[in-house]
């Protein structure tokens, strides 16, 4: 916010044989190079460009055409939701915004040059760089699990095939069969995921599969909404779900993909399905961009999103180290119209205005049976601390319940045409 | 009017303060018995007393303490029913909020009546209804402050001409549930309001009148520049 308006001569002369390149030196508009169509990033490049109004370049690299978001990915596990509901292309970020689409992964990024390459070889020139790569799983969280394995004992922790490939061994459990989920340590995205896909799959068992049981493997002390889900799960599945704690050695799990097997603290338990869900760190080419610390994740400025390392480089969503918001996609949004903000007003002269954040997270624990947890931030100079939050209260009446689950698919039917137009 | 309503004020900060004598009596609202007659705007639409049946608005006795929108039999509103499961409770302050200016306390509600602009027939109408509420003479009288119902925000505060840039970014966050293209599923739309409208539903949070946590949570570090710019943006979004 600082930051002066600055000139783009002296990079845009070296910059032949980028993409898009402008023919007429000194006409050059600024450019904003986006890593990562998610929640972040998406959002970022739309709010640039739309409110730009054509005055900065926006390029969006991502290499899937169609994004199926891992929230509301525990809904269709439910049958709340089909697959293709989960789906969103960007078709509109280029059509009403003017977004150049680079359908590839980033390989690679050059901070002293302002450069970013991509896997197909291409160079892209930068002004402002947004990197939002959401994660990827830290090696050797869970012995004898690697994403080689991620056919035996799924992660669906990215949403797509992954979240097919779970439910279809769901469904194909036998009678009685055991369900198993090892949950990940602090910190990983989205802190009530873990335990409402473990509602979802227990609400597709009483249906399908009533007898069989559902075993959560869990190294934490306590987890997000804990109060309302152990009441949910003891009034809608009673008996069926069984959680051992680092107490009782669920910090201390291996497993055996070939053989379905599980070790928690030297006991092996054989199972049918095992959701191995591992420990995590900001996706891969934050770490190839430099801008990582060593516990994996992107230390950014509380005011603007920008990297502590490189205040050119913005870090969005999940990758980001930024205090006490929780890794959401409502989180990695907020933060994207911040950028966007900053972004702007350093790149065109546009006004900026104090960082405001806020996230909520619902989760469905049954039919009609919705909880939430929110609160809102502001920026100190150390990190986005938290200022005020809410959650809800067990014992709440069905109504209230059903209200709030009403609630959450408006939200996310809300925050898609916000990422993606 | 101003003059009669400063008055009653005084009157009943005096009577409250008073020790002994009244101290195990709620303090007078106001005049309960010009408060009758004041009932006439409302009788078309609502039966209080002993007989009362569910007419075109639900029967009245009995609303202090009471939940919103929580009479047997009687078809409310979505946007009633909405308040009254998220824990809107008829109290004196919020009662003269809904009295006057029933659409921006709960938009959408049913009740087609324009408002009771003046505070003294308010405060002189609510010293009627409380009259038919169980054991009237406990239900405490609220903080002086209070009584300013929304639909009184100081003319500056409605006057404010928000900056639409802020009002612009200031929405981004907004839109997270509010749709920009008006949808409203799930979560109420909130473009194209009047302007005013808008300004004090979004204060009706603000001082939790209004009872939805999240939205007491937005409005509640809202400034009111912000929730004037805010209202600026949205009455022009036409996307
Ligand atoms: C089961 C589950 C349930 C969840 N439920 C909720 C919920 O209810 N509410 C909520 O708010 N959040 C929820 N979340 C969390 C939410 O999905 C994430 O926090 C959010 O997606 C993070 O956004 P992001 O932009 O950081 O990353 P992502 O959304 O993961 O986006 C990252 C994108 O970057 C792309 N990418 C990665 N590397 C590269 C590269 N090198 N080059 C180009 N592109 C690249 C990927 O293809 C991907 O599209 C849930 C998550 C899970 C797993
Ligand atoms: C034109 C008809 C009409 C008039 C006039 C009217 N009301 Fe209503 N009132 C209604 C309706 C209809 C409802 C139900 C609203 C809803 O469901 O949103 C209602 C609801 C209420 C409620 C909420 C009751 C509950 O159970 O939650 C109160 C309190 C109330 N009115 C008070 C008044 C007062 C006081 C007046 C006079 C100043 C008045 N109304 C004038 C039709 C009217
Ligand atoms: C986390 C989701 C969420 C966010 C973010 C949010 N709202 Fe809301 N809003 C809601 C919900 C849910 C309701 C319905 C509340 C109720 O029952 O009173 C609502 C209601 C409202 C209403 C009243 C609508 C009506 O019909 O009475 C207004 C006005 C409003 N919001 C404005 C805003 C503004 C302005 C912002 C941004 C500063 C905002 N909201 C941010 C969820 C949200």
């Amino acid at each position: 916010m600082t930051m002066q308006r600055r000139q783009f001569l002296g990079t845009m002369a070296a910059a032949g044989a980028v993409l898009g390149a402008p023919a007429v030196f000194g006409q050059a508009k600024p450019r904003v190079v986006v890593i990562g169509g998610g929640a972040g990033g998406a959002t970022c490049a739309r709010y640039i460009a739309r409110d730009s109004e054509g005055a900065i370049d926006v390029i969006l690299v991502e290499p899937s055409e169609v994004y199926y978001t891992c929230f509301f990915s525990n809904l269709y596990l439910g049958g709340f939701r089909d697959f293709e509901s989960l789906g969103h292309r960007y078709d509109k970020l280029a059509s009403d915004h003017g977004i150049t689409l680079a359908r590839d992964m980033a390989a690679g990024v050059d901070r002293d040059a302002g450069t970013v390459t991509l896997a197909g070889g291409e160079m892209l020139f930068y002004d402002r760089l947004v990197i939002a790569p959401g994660i990827d799983f830290a090696d050797g969280s869970v012995p004898g699990w690697d994403l080689s394995k991620a056919e035996i004992m799924p992660h669906a922790y990215k949403a797509g095939p992954q979240t097919q490939l779970l439910k279809a061994q769901v469904e194909a459990m036998p009678e009685g069969g055991t369900f198993c989920m090892i949950a990940p340590p602090n910190p990983y995205r989205c802190p009530p995921g873990p335990y409402e896909r473990i509602s979802m799959v227990a609400h597709l068992l009483t249906q399908a599969n009533p007898s069989a049981k559902i075993l959560l493997v869990d190294p934490k002390e306590k987890y997000s909404k804990q109060g309302l889900f152990e009441e949910g799960w003891q009034r809608h599945y009673s008996g069926m779900i069984t959680r051992i704690g680092p107490d009782f050695g669920g910090d201390k799990v291996e497993v055996r993909p070939e053989a379905m097997e599980v070790v928690i603290d030297g006991e092996v338990e054989r199972v049918d399905v095992c959701n191995v869900i591992p420990g995590q760190r900001a996706g891969a080419i934050a770490e190839a961009a430099g801008v990582t610390d060593d516990t994996g994740w992107v230390p950014v400025n509380p005011h603007s999103m920008a990297s502590r390392a490189d205040p050119k480089v913005f870090v969005l969503g999940d990758a980001s180290a930024q205090g006490d918001m929780p890794k959401s996609g409502f989180a990695a949004n907020s933060q994207a119209k911040v950028a966007a903000m900053v972004i702007r007003a350093e790149l065109s002269g546009s006004k900026a205005f104090p960082a405001k954040y806020s996230n909520t997270c619902w989760s469905l624990i049954a039919t009609d049976d919705g909880v939430k947890v929110g609160a809102s931030y502001e920026a100190t100079d150390e990190k986005i601390a938290s200022v005020d939050s809410f959650i809800s209260q067990t014992g709440e009446d069905a109504a209230l319940r059903k209200a709030t689950y009403e609630e959450s698919l408006g939200w996310y039917a809300g925050i898609t045409a916000d990422i993606f137009g | 009017m101003a003059g009669r309503g400063a008055t009653c004020l005084a009157l009943c900060l005096a009577l409250a303060g008073a020790p002994g004598t009244t101290a195990l009596r709620a303090a007078e609202i106001g005049d309960a018995e010009r408060g009758a007659e004041i009932f006439g705007e409302c009788s078309g639409c609502h039966e209080i007393g002993p007989e009362a049946e569910n007419a075109i608005g639900p029967k009245l006795n009995g609303v202090f303490g009471r939940r919103a929108a929580a009479v047997d039999g009687f078809a409310y509103s979505k946007s009633l029913t909405r308040a009254g499961r998220d824990g809107l409770i008829w109290t004196l302050k919020t009662l003269d909020a809904y009295v006057a200016n029933p659409r921006t306390f709960a938009s959408g509600t049913r009740m087609s009546y324009p408002g009771l602009k003046d505070e003294t027939d308010r405060a002189d109408l609510l010293a009627f209804l409380r009259d038919y509420s169980d054991r009237p003479r406990d239900i405490p009288e609220a903080e002086p402050t209070a009584r300013r119902s929304l639909p009184e925000l100081p003319p500056d505060i409605l006057a404010l001409k928000g900056d639409p840039a802020y009002g612009e970014y200031l929405a981004g966050e907004c839109q997270t549930c509010h749709r920009a293209d008006g949808g409203d599923a799930g979560i109420p739309s909130i473009t194209r309001w009047p302007e005013e409208d808008f300004v004090l539903a979004m204060h009706a949070y603000k001082q939790k009148l209004r009872p939805h946590p999240v939205m007491q949570m937005m409005a509640g570090r809202l400034a009111e520049e912000e929730i004037a710019a805010l209202a600026a943006y949205f009455a022009t979004l036409t996307e």
